[in-house]
């Protein structure tokens, strides 16, 4: 067994009723990447972000994280940013971060803290009373905050403004551990292109593609964005 | 500020010619320490394996060396140096004439147009 592998899913499936939400699906990704977890709406993205964080049970097939099926042990090392929000509104900011630090003990509070001081976020203040871009920037510090081997973030930009984007990106960048790998689904392509090693295509609940980001603009002389466009053209 | 990519190019690509050209403006001075792969990709924001990637591939054309310990730095051979100023020359005449030659000019309608815009620049 490879041990730079992170991650491993073996002809995973998942059904609803008779639909393949997932079919099939091989997949290994190394330690020490940033991969693009892309497709359009309804493609199996969440549906294959939600197996490897034990919140769905395959069909058929499995998931491996270090070589252990999805538990409170690969809990340990994964960092889940869920596209919807878990974080109850009657906390106060400061409050999470307390929480988060009594539940994971790879949670570093000076890095949140230091992080909601560059982005101008008071810890006095309740969720419920924050707006929705700042509550998913909250969300993200917590989840960035840990120091996990694999982060797993699920539409993490898309209620944020394009400057807190830039921000938000760059502090993915400073504070990934880098034989961490983070998995990152989005919509807006050409906002990550650039800090991406990898892309991967998720078509009718399969594959359709893994390459890296260069590989893509070598070969085909395109932006990944575009590539995106022209694949799943509607 | 991040670095002005462009999307169809391979990015490791662009970050060499980008340090490159900071080695001609001399942001690194020949013999010189540049910053840590961390740093530069934080700074182009640019994933930090494609920063290392072009630097590996400096390190090959041998304007770059690496100290094992103390981190890389900038060769300090003038030939080297000017044969790269002089590569880079190329490479933006090459690009010019493509694009004149796709607005439909030929070679010597080039060359009177480039004489004339040096004379008038001259002029001002």
């Amino acid at each position: 067994m490879n041990e730079n592998v992170i991650l491993e899913c073996q002809s995973l499936t998942k059904k609803y009723g008779n639909f393949y939400a997932l079919s099939n699906l091989d997949l290994t990704l190394e330690k020490g990447q940033i991969v693009g977890l892309l497709g359009p709406n309804g493609s199996g993205k969440t549906t294959l972000i939600k197996l490897i964080n034990g919140l769905l049970t395959p069909t058929a097939g499995q998931v491996m994280i270090r070589q252990m099926a999805p538990s409170p042990a690969t809990k340990k090392i994964v960092s889940y940013l869920p596209e919807r929000s878990y974080i109850n509104p009657h906390m106060k900011v400061q409050e999470m971060l307390t929480y988060f630090a009594a539940f994971y003990d790879d949670f570093s509070l000076e890095t949140a803290t230091g992080m909601l001081r560059d982005l101008e976020i008071d810890p006095s203040m309740r969720l419920r009373a924050l707006s929705k871009g700042t509550k998913e920037k909250v969300q993200l510090i917590l989840v960035m905050s840990r120091d996990a081997q694999l982060y797993i973030l699920d539409e993490p930009i898309g209620g944020v403004d394009p400057a807190a984007r830039d921000y938000i990106l760059r502090m993915i960048l400073k504070n990934y551990n880098e034989d961490a790998t983070l998995l990152i689904s989005t919509h807006l392509i050409t906002d990550i292109e650039n800090i991406l090693d990898r892309v991967l295509f998720i078509q009718n609940g399969q594959l359709a593609l893994n390459a890296s980001v260069d590989e893509i603009r070598t070969d085909r002389g395109k932006s990944v964005d575009s590539l995106f466009r022209e694949v799943f053209k509607c | 500020m991040p670095w002005d990519l462009e999307n169809d190019r391979p990015i490791y690509l662009q970050l060499m010619e980008r340090i490159q050209q900071d080695i001609i403006k001399g942001v690194y001075q020949p013999g010189g320490k540049i910053p840590s792969v961390r740093e530069l990709a934080l700074e182009a924001a640019v994933n930090p394996n494609t920063m290392q990637k072009a630097l590996s591939e400096l390190e090959r054309s041998g304007l770059v060396y690496s100290q094992r310990t103390s981190g890389r730095f900038i060769t300090e051979d003038k030939k080297l140096l000017s044969h790269m100023k002089s590569e880079l020359a190329k490479t933006h005449i090459h690009d010019f004439f493509t694009s004149m030659r796709q607005l439909g000019f030929c070679d010597e309608e080039i060359l009177e147009l480039v004489t004339e815009a040096i004379k008038k620049e001259t002029e001002q």
